[in-house]
C-alpha cells in the first residue's frame, strides 16, 4: 500500500504551475549571463568548452607538424612538445569531453526530455558553470606562466611531475594544473547533483524510469559515475599539491636531483596511480555513457523505428557503470603489480566487454530494416558504431596483460584511445549538435556545410589514426618529440607521419567550417519548426523553438508512453510523441 | 584502496536496493496509456533537497574514504612514524557531538513549533561547532610546539590534511547554520525553518561519523583493528 499523505502529495509537479515558482530573470544580465536558467546555462558550458577545446585543437597540430616534420620548426622544442602534450590530452578529456557532454548536453536535455521547468538547484547550477569557468580560465592563464605549463602528461604521474626535469614542474605551471583541477571538480560536483536530483525528482506525470530516452540514462549513470570518480582525482590533486607546496612527501620517494637531494623522503608514486586511474577509468565511461544514449536515440530517430532492446540498453548502461569501478588497475600492468591483480583486473576489463558489445548489437539490430534517412545525425551516428567497434577491438588486445606489456607506451595506445575516446565521443558530439541545434536556435545547421564537415572529419579521422597503429606495432614509442636514427625505424614510418600530419590538418580545417556553421546558419540556417526530425521525446513537443523559460508553456506534459513509438502500426504518422494520448488509451488505462 | 571499495559497495547496496524497486523489469512498450500508481512519476517522496543533501553527502564519504585508502597506503612504507595525537582531540569530538545533539533537539523543536527551544538548539549547534573548528586548530598548534611540522613525516601531513578538509566541510556547513540562525532569531516562524534545521542536522550527523571514523583511523585504531580481524581469520 503506498501511504498517500497530504505533505507527499505538494511534491508532485502539478500539471499548472503558479507564476511564483519558477524563478524569473529581472535584467538582461540575469538573463544571459548570470541566468539561472539550465538552457543558458548549458550553452555557456558548451560555448567554453567548445572554445577550450579549439585551444586543444590546435596543440594537436602543432604536435603533428613537429611528429610529421621534425626539426623544422624551431619554436617547438621537446619541453614545448611536452607541454602542448599534457595540454591536450587534459583539455580534451576533461574540460572538454567531460564538461559538454555532462554540463552542456545534461544541462539542455535532461530538464527537457523528462518534463521538467528546470533544474531543482538553478542557483547552485549557475554556481556551477561559473566555477568552471574559473578552472578554466586559471588552466588558460598556466599557458602564460613563467616557465609555461606543466608537462607531465595528462596523467601527471609524479615524482616527474613536480621536478625541475619536466616543464613546468618546478614554475608556477602544476600548480596552476593542479588548481584547475579542483576548481573543475567543486564545480562538476554542484552541477552533477542537479542533474542526477533532477532526474530522479524532477520528473514529469506519467515519466516513470522506464520512460525516460535514453540519452537521459547515459548522463544519469555517467553523472552519478562521476561524483564517485572525481572524488579520487581530487584527492590525489590536493596530496600533491601539498607535495610541491610545502615539501610533504606523500608521493615523492626520496630523489637526489642535480646532484642535490629533494627535501623528500619515501613517498609512493604508485599511490598516485591507483588513485589517478580509480577516476582515469570510470572516466573514460564518464564521456562514453552520454555517448551511447545519444547515439541510441539518433538511431532510433533517424531510422523511424522504436530502439532494440530497450531495457537491455538501460540494465548495460548501469552495468557498465558499476563494473568499470573495478578495473582501473588495468593501467598499471607495467608499474610491478602481484600477478593476480593483474589477472584479476584483466578479467574484469574483458567482462566489460560483454554489456558493451550487447549495446552494439542492439544499435545495429535497431538499423536493420529500419526506414534509415541519411540526415547528418544518422551518419555522425553510423560513423560512432563504426570507430567505437574498431577501437574496442584494439582494446581487447590492450586488455590482456601479455599483449600489452609490449604494446603499452608505444603509437599503437595513442591510435587506440583516439579511437574509442577521441574520436568515437566526438562524432556523437557532432551528431548531437546537428541534431539539436535546430531547438536550441530555431534553424536548421547549413546541410552542405555539414556534409562536407562530416565526410572530411569521418574519412580524415581514419586516414590520422589507421596508419597511427601501424606506427605504433613498429615499436614507435608514445610521448616522444622525434624520432632520430634508430635503427628499428623504417623509412616507411617517417612517410606516414608526413601523412598523418597532413591529414590532420586537413581535419582541423573542416572543423572550422563547423564552426564557421555554427554562427552563420544562427541567421541564415532554414526555418526549424518546433519538430523538424519528428522526434518523440518531450524537448521536441515544447511551446515554442526555441523553448522559452519554464520549457512547457502553462501545463508541464504528461507523458503516456516510452520515448521510441516510431513507425506504430496503424497510427496516423509515423512517429507517437510521448505526450500523445493516442488511441491506446480509449481503452481505458493499460 | 579497500577503504573506498567498502563504501563504494555500500553505496552500490543502496543504489541497488532502490534500482530493484523501479520497476526495471517492465516493458515500456507495452505500456502505453496513464500510469496510476501513485505518486504519477514513482518518484520518491522525499523533498529534492534531502536528496541532494543525501547525494552530497554520498560524494563527501567517497572523498574521505579516499584519503583513508590513501592513508592505509602509504601506512606500510618504511619511514611511517606515527603521531602523538593531542589529548585535546577528546574535547573536540565531545563539541561536535553536542552540536549534533542540539541540532536533533532544533529539528524536533521545529516539528513542535517551539520557537524559543529552536532558536536555542540552532545557536548551541553553531557555537559548539564554531568550539570544534577553534579546538581543532589549538591541536594544530600543539602538534607544531612539539616540532611536528605538516612535511616533517607522512603521518603528520595526513593529520593536518584530513582534519584541515573535514574542518573545511565544516565551515561550508555553518554558512548555512548561521543563516538558519539569522532567520530564527530574526522571527520566522518555525514551520517556515523545518526543512533548513533537518538538512543542518543530517549534515552535522554524518560529518559527526566521518569524524568519528577519522579520528579512529588518525589515532591507529583502525589499523590496530584491521590487524586484529587479520590474525582471526588467518
Ligand atoms: C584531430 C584530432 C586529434 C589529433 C590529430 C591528436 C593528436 C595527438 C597527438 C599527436 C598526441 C601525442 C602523442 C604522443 O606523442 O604521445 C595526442 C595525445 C593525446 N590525445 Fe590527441 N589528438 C586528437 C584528438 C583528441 C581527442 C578528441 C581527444 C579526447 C579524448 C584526445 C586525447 C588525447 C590524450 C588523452 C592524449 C595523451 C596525452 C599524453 O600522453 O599525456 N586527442 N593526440
Ligand atoms: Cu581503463
Amino acid at each position: 500500500m503506498v501511504d498517500v499523505t497530504p505533505h507527499g502529495a505538494d511534491l508532485i509537479p502539478p500539471a499548472e504551475v503558479g507564476e511564483m515558482e519558477l524563478y524569473h530573470p529581472h535584467s538582461w544580465w540575469t538573463k544571459y549571463v548570470f541566468s539561472q536558467d539550465a538552457k543558458v546555462i548549458a550553452i555557456q558550458y558548451s560555448g567554453t568548452a567548445l572554445a577550450i577545446g579549439l585551444v586543444a585543437l590546435v596543440l594537436s597540430w602543432l604536435m603533428r607538424l613537429q611528429l610529421g616534420f621534425p626539426g623544422t620548426f624551431d619554436f617547438i622544442t621537446p619541453e614545448a612538445y611536452y607541454q602542448f602534450m599534457t595540454m591536450h590530452g587534459m583539455i580534451m578529456v576533461i574540460y572538454l569531453l567531460t564538461a559538454l557532454f555532462l554540463g552542456g548536453f545534461g544541462n539542455y536535455l535532461i530538464p527537457l526530455m523528462v518534463g521538467a521547468r528546470d533544474m531543482v538547484f538553478p542557483y547552485v547550477n549557475m554556481l556551477s558553470y561559473w566555477i568552471y569557468l574559473l578552472a578554466v580560465l586559471v588552466l588558460v592563464a598556466s599557458f602564460f606562466a613563467p616557465g609555461g605549463p606543466t608537462g607531465a602528461g595528462w596523467t601527471l604521474y609524479p615524482p616527474q611531475a613536480i621536478l625541475s626535469g619536466t616543464p613546468g614542474g618546478t614554475g608556477p605551471g602544476i600548480i596552476l594544473m593542479l588548481v584547475s583541477l579542483i576548481l573543475f571538480i567543486i564545480g562538476f560536483t554542484m552541477g552533477g547533483l542537479n542533474y542526477v536530483v533532477t532526474v530522479l525528482q524532477g520528473r514529469t506525470r506519467g515519466m516513470t524510469l522506464m520512460r525516460l530516452p535514453l540519452t537521459v540514462w547515459g548522463i544519469f549513470t555517467a553523472t552519478v559515475m562521476a561524483l564517485l570518480a572525481f572524488p579520487a582525482l581530487f584527492v590525489a590533486c590536493v596530496m600533491m599539491l601539498f607535495d610541491r607546496a610545502i615539501g610533504s612527501s606523500f608521493f615523492m620517494p626520496a630523489i637526489v636531483e642535480m646532484g642535490e637531494q629533494s627535501p623528500h623522503n619515501g613517498g609512493s608514486p604508485i599511490m598516485f596511480q591507483h588513485l589517478f586511474w580509480f577516476f582515469g577509468h570510470p572516466e573514460v565511461y564518464i564521456v562514453a555513457l552520454p555517448a551511447f544514449g545519444i547515439v541510441s536515440d539518433l538511431i532510433s530517430t533517424h531510422a523511424r523505428k522504436n530502439i532494440f532492446g530497450y531495457r537491455m540498453m538501460v540494465w548495460a548502461i548501469v552495468g557498465i557503470g558499476a563494473l568499470s569501478f573495478v578495473v582501473w588497475a588495468h593501467h598499471m600492468y607495467v608499474s610491478g603489480m602481484h600477478p593476480y591483480f593483474g589477472f584479476f583486473f584483466a578479467t574484469t576489463t574483458l567482462i566489460i566487454a560483454v554489456p558493451t558489445a550487447i549495446k552494439v548489437y542492439n544499435w545495429v539490430l535497431t538499423l536493420w530494416r529500419g526506414d534509415i534517412h541519411l540526415t547528418i545525425p544518422m551518419l555522425f551516428a553510423l560513423a560512432f558504431i563504426v570507430t567505437f567497434v574498431n577501437g574496442g577491438l584494439t582494446g581487447l588486445f590492450l586488455g590482456n596483460v601479455v599483449v600489452d606489456v609490449p604494446l603499452s607506451d608505444t603509437m599503437f595506445v595513442v591510435a587506440h584511445f583516439h579511437m574509442v575516446m577521441g574520436v568515437a565521443p566526438i562524432m556523437v558530439v557532432f551528431g548531437a549538435v546537428y541534431h539539436w541545434y535546430p531547438k536550441m536556435t530555431g534553424r536548421m545547421l547549413n546541410e552542405w556545410m555539414g556534409r562536407f564537415h562530416f565526410w572530411v572529419t569521418f574519412i580524415g579521422a581514419y586516414l590520422i589514426f589507421f596508419p597511427m597503429h601501424y606506427v605504433g606495432l613498429v615499436g614507435v614509442p608514445r610521448r616522444y618529440p622525434e624520432l632520430g636514427d634508430t635503427a628499428f625505424i623504417p623509412p616507411s614510418v617517417h612517410t606516414l607521419n608526413e601523412f598523418i600530419t597532413v591529414a590532420a590538418l586537413t581535419v582541423g580545417f573542416a572543423q572550422l567550417v563547423f564552426l564557421f556553421n555554427l554562427f552563420w546558419s544562427i541567421r541564415h540556417g532554414k526555418e526549424a519548426g518546433d519538430n523538424p526530425w519528428r522526434a518523440t521525446t518531450l524537448e521536441w513537443q515544447t511551446a515554442g523553438t526555441p523553448p522559452p523559460h519554464g520549457n512547457f508553456g502553462k501545463e508541464l506534459p504528461v507523458v503516456y508512453r516510452w520515448a521510441y513509438d516510431y513507425s506504430v502500426p496503424g497510427a496516423a504518422e509515423d512517429f507517437i510523441a510521448q505526450n500523445d494520448p493516442g488511441p491506446a488509451t480509449q481503452g481505458g488505462p493499460a | 584502496m579497500s577503504a573506498i571499495l567498502i563504501f563504494l559497495a555500500l553505496v552500490t547496496a543502496v543504489a541497488g536496493w532502490w534500482l530493484a524497486r523501479q520497476r526495471l523489469m517492465s516493458k515500456p512498450w507495452l505500456e502505453a496509456g496513464p500510469v496510476n500508481a501513485f505518486p504519477e512519476t514513482e518518484a520518491s517522496l522525499l523533498h529534492p533537497a534531502k536528496l541532494g543533501l543525501g547525494v552530497f553527502l554520498a560524494v563527501v564519504g567517497a572523498l574521505f574514504a579516499l584519503f583513508i585508502s590513501a592513508y592505509f597506503m602509504r601506512m606500510v612504507y618504511a619511514d611511517w612514524q606515527a603521531a602523538p595525537m593531542p589529548r585535546l582531540l577528546w574535547l573536540n569530538t565531545g563539541m561536535l557531538l553536542l552540536a549534533s545533539v542540539a541540532l536533533q533537539c532544533a529539528v524536533v523543536a521545529a516539528h513542535k513549533g517551539q520557537v524559543d527551544n529552536l532558536r536555542l538548539a540552532l545557536l548551541v549547534g553553531a557555537l559548539t561547532s564554531v568550539a570544534f573548528l577553534g579546538g581543532q586548530l589549538l591541536a594544530w598548534r600543539d602538534l607544531a610546539a612539539g616540532g611536528y611540522f605538516a612535511a616533517e613525516n607522512p603521518a603528520v601531513s595526513f593529520f593536518y590534511l584530513i582534519t584541515a578538509m573535514h574542518g573545511l566541510h565544516i565551515i561550508g556547513g555553518l554558512l548555512v547554520l548561521g543563516r538558519t540562525n539569522v532567520r530564527a532569531w530574526r522571527g520566522e516562524r518555525p514551520a517556515k525553518l523545518t526543512l533548513t534545521t533537518e538538512l543542518c542536522a543530517m549534515y552535522w550527523h554524518v560529518l559527526l561519523v566521518v569524524w568519528l571514523v577519522l579520528f579512529a583511523v588518525l589515532a591507529g585504531w583502525a589499523a590496530d583493528f584491521v590487524d586484529i580481524c587479520r590474525q582471526l581469520l588467518s
